[in-house]
C-alpha cells in the first residue's frame, strides 16, 4: 500500500492544481475580467504608455484619458518660433492609437481612488483599473512671480505647453518692431526639457538675426548654468555674436541678478533681482511642479513631485498607480520627451508582467535630446540607463554631448538626425 | 596596431567585468531594443528623413558596426556615444531583436531615374557580388541598400571613403575602383538607385 501513496497524493495534488488553476480562469472568463489599465494624459508618456500595452499584450483593455484632441509636441516647437517649422508639423492626433485599440476618452481626470481603483472624471465618468498609469506632464508654481498668473500668460505667454501660446509668441515676434527687445526668463530647477530656453533664444535670434537684426534678447535667468553650456555659448558667439558689443544675446545669471521677482504685464517691464528691464515681447517659463491630478491623487512628495519605484514607476505613495514623464522623480533620468517614451516602455512591461502574475524586468532606458542652435548647426546629449540596486543610473562611459570642436559636417548631420528623431519618436508615439 | 591590441584587451575585460556583475540582470531583447525606437522608428524601420532602418538587418551586421562605434573605428555623431552603453551581450539582443524585423524601405525619397540608371551599372558591377539583389539582401552580413534612408548612406561612404570608419577589405578595393572611374558622380548615381529600389 505505502509505495502507491506518493504516487496518488502527486496525482491528486497535480488533479487539485489543474482543477484551481481552471477555476481562477473560468472566474475571469464569466467576470469577463480582461485586465484593464487606464492612462491618465495622453502626451508623450501616456501616448506611448498606450500603445506599447497594446503592442506588449493586446489580451489587455487599454483606456486612454486625455482633455484634448489635438496635441503639439513641445519639443521642435522652438523651431515654429524661429520661423522654420509650421504648427501643423508639430500636431498629432488620437487616431492611431484608436486604430491599436486603444479607447480614447476626451474628458478631464478630476479624481483617483487608490482604494476603490476608480478613475473619476469631469464629465462624470468613472473607469476600473487594475493598474493606473498617470503621465500629467507639468504644471506652473504660479506664486513664484509677483503679476504672473494663468491669465496674464495669456498675453504673455510661457509657450512652454505648445499649442496656442507658441502661435501667440511667433505672432507677438512677427509683429515686433526691428530693434525691439524679447526678453526670455528660464525656470529655475528641476523644469520640463532642460535646454529647451536656450535653444529658444537661439532659434528667435535665428528669426531675428534674418529679420529684425536691430533687435536684442535678454536671458534673465535664476541659475548660473545650464544644459548644453559650453556647446549654446559657442553656438551663440559663432552665430550671434555672443560676448561682442554688439551680441545679438544677453544671458544674466542667477550670480548678476537674474532671477525674476515681478512682471508688471501693463507696462511691459519685468523686475529681476537687480533691475528692471522693458521689453517688447516678453516669455516667462515659470517654476514647475508636477501635473494637477498628481496632486489631487495625493502621489507627490513635499517638493511637488511624485517619487517611485524605478523599476515599474509604481508610486511608493499608492499601490497600483504609476507614475511616468515630467511628473514623477526618476533622476538621474531628465524630464526629456524621449526619456518619457522610453519610461513609458519600462511601465508598460513591467504592467504586463505584474498583471500576469509574474515579477518587473529588468528595464533599460535612453535619452537623446536635440537642440538646433541655428539651421545646419544641431546639437546633442544622450545617454544609455539601466537598473541596479535598487536605482537608475547612468551606465558608465556612455553618453556625453556633441564634440566641442565645431565640425560643420558633422553639426549639418545632426541637425538632420534631429530632424530624424522627431519623425520617428512621434511615429512612436502616436503613429 | 599595438594600441589597438592594447584598447581592445580593456574592452573585452571591461565586457567581461560588466557581463559578470550584471549576470542574470541583463535586460531583454525588446526591452533594450524599444529604447532605439525613438530615432530609428518602432521596431526599427526609420520615418526618416536621414536615421537608417535598422530592420532586417543580419544580426552580425550589427553586432559589427556596434562594435566599431564602440571602439570609434567607425565615425558617427551619436552612435559612438550610444554603442559604449551596453554590453556585448546587450548588444547581441539588440542585434537578434532587429534582424527578426521586417525591413520596411523609406517612403516617399526622391531620385532622379536617370542617375539612378547609371547607378544600377555601377552597382551591378561594385556591389552586387556581396549586396545581393540589387542591395536589397542582408545575406552575408550585408548592410540593406535599396530603400535605405540616402542620406545615412551617403554620411558613410564619405567616412569610408575619408578613412574615418572602417571598410571591409573587399569593399575598400570596390569602393576605390568604383570612385576612380566614376568619381563623386559615381557615388551620386549609386545612391540615387537605391533611393529608386522598392
Amino acid at each position: 500500500m505505502s509505495q502507491f501513496t506518493r504516487r496518488k497524493f502527486l496525482k491528486v495534488t497535480g488533479a487539485a492544481a489543474a482543477a484551481s488553476s481552471a477555476l481562477t480562469f473560468s472566474s475571469f472568463a464569466i467576470g469577463g475580467a480582461k485586465k484593464k489599465v487606464v492612462v491618465v494624459g495622453g502626451g508623450i508618456g501616456g501616448a506611448t504608455a498606450a500603445k506599447y500595452l497594446r503592442m506588449m499584450d493586446p489580451s489587455i483593455d487599454v483606456t486612454l484619458i486625455e482633455a484634448n484632441k489635438d496635441y503639439y509636441t513641445c519639443f521642435m516647437s522652438n523651431e515654429v518660433l524661429g520661423g522654420e517649422r509650421s504648427m501643423d508639423s508639430i500636431h498629432f492626433d488620437y487616431s492611431g492609437l484608436k486604430a491599436r485599440g486603444v479607447n480614447i476618452v476626451h474628458d478631464w481626470v478630476t479624481a483617483i481612488d487608490p482604494d476603490k481603483r476608480v478613475v473619476k472624471t469631469k464629465g462624470g465618468q468613472s473607469f476600473a483599473y487594475d493598474r493606473c498609469i498617470l503621465s500629467p506632464g507639468v504644471d506652473f508654481r504660479w506664486d513664484t512671480i509677483e503679476g504672473y498668473d494663468a491669465q496674464v500668460a495669456e498675453k504673455i505667454p510661457h509657450a512652454w505647453k505648445a499649442g496656442s501660446q507658441t502661435v501667440t509668441l511667433r505672432k507677438q515676434l512677427e509683429a515686433m518692431k526691428d530693434g525691439g527687445t524679447v526678453l526670455i526668463a528660464p525656470p529655475p530647477n528641476p523644469f520640463r526639457c532642460p535646454p529647451g530656453p536656450y535653444e529658444r533664444a537661439s532659434q528667435i535670434a535665428h528669426y531675428l538675426k534674418k529679420h529684425k537684426p536691430k533687435s536684442k534678447i535678454i536671458i534673465l535667468d535664476p541659475k548660473d548654468k545650464f544644459s548644453k553650456f559650453g556647446l549654446f555659448m559657442d553656438g551663440w558667439k559663432r552665430h550671434y555674436g555672443y560676448g561682442t558689443d554688439n551680441s545679438m544675446i544677453t544671458w544674466i545669471n542667477g550670480a548678476a541678478g537674474g532671477k525674476v521677482e515681478s512682471v508688471d504685464a501693463k507696462n511691459m517691464t519685468v523686475q529681476a533681482a537687480v533691475e528692471s528691464f522693458k521689453a517688447d515681447v516678453i516669455n516667462i517659463i515659470p517654476a514647475q511642479k508636477a501635473g494637477k491630478i498628481a496632486f489631487d491623487a495625493g502621489l507627490t512628495n513635499d517638493k511637488g513631485w511624485c517619487p517611485i519605484d524605478g523599476k515599474t514607476f509604481e508610486s511608493t505613495i499608492h499601490k497600483n498607480i504609476h507614475v511616468i514623464g515630467d511628473s514623477s522623480v526618476a533622476k538621474p533620468l531628465p524630464k526629456s520627451g524621449y526619456a518619457a517614451n522610453s519610461e513609458a516602455k519600462v511601465c508598460a512591461a513591467a504592467i504586463v508582467a505584474l498583471l500576469g502574475g509574474g515579477k518587473a524586468p529588468q528595464p533599460s532606458w535612453v535619452n537623446t535630446c536635440y537642440s538646433i542652435i541655428a539651421p545646419g548647426d544641431g546639437i546633442s546629449v544622450a545617454m544609455v540607463y539601466a537598473y541596479k540596486d535598487g536605482k537608475i543610473i547612468k551606465v558608465k562611459g556612455s553618453g556625453g554631448l556633441t564634440p566641442k570642436e565645431f565640425d560643420p559636417e558633422m553639426r549639418a548631420r545632426e541637425e538632420q538626425y534631429a530632424h530624424s528623431w522627431f519623425n520617428n519618436i512621434t511615429a512612436d508615439v502616436f503613429g | 596596431m599595438k594600441k589597438r591590441t592594447a584598447l581592445s584587451a580593456v574592452l573585452v575585460a571591461g565586457g567581461l567585468a560588466l557581463g559578470n556583475s550584471a549576470l542574470a540582470e541583463t535586460p531583454s531583447a525588446s526591452m533594450l531594443a524599444y529604447t532605439c525606437a525613438g530615432c530609428h522608428g518602432t521596431n526599427g524601420n526609420s520615418n526618416g528623413p536621414a536615421t537608417p532602418s535598422l530592420a532586417g538587418a543580419s544580426k552580425d551586421y550589427i553586432i559589427d558596426v556596434m562594435e566599431y562605434y564602440k571602439t570609434g573605428e567607425r565615425a558617427s555623431t551619436i552612435m559612438g556615444r550610444i554603442a559604449k552603453g551596453y554590453s556585448k551581450e546587450e548588444i547581441e539582443r539588440i542585434a537578434d531583436f532587429f534582424s527578426k524585423q521586417k525591413f520596411v524601405p523609406a517612403k516617399g525619397q526622391k531620385f532622379d531615374p536617370k542617375l539612378a540608371k547609371k547607378g544600377a551599372k555601377l552597382h551591378d558591377k561594385y556591389c552586387e557580388k556581396c549586396h545581393a539583389d540589387g542591395g536589397t539582401s542582408s545575406e552575408d552580413d550585408a548592410g540593406i541598400l535599396a530603400g535605405q534612408w540616402t542620406p545615412y548612406l551617403r554620411y558613410t561612404l564619405a567616412d569610408m571613403m575619408a578613412g574615418k570608419s572602417h571598410v571591409p577589405k573587399k569593399m575598400k578595393k570596390k569602393l576605390k575602383k568604383l570612385h576612380k572611374k566614376a568619381g563623386d558622380a559615381g557615388i551620386d548615381q549609386l545612391i540615387n538607385y537605391y533611393a529608386s529600389r522598392k
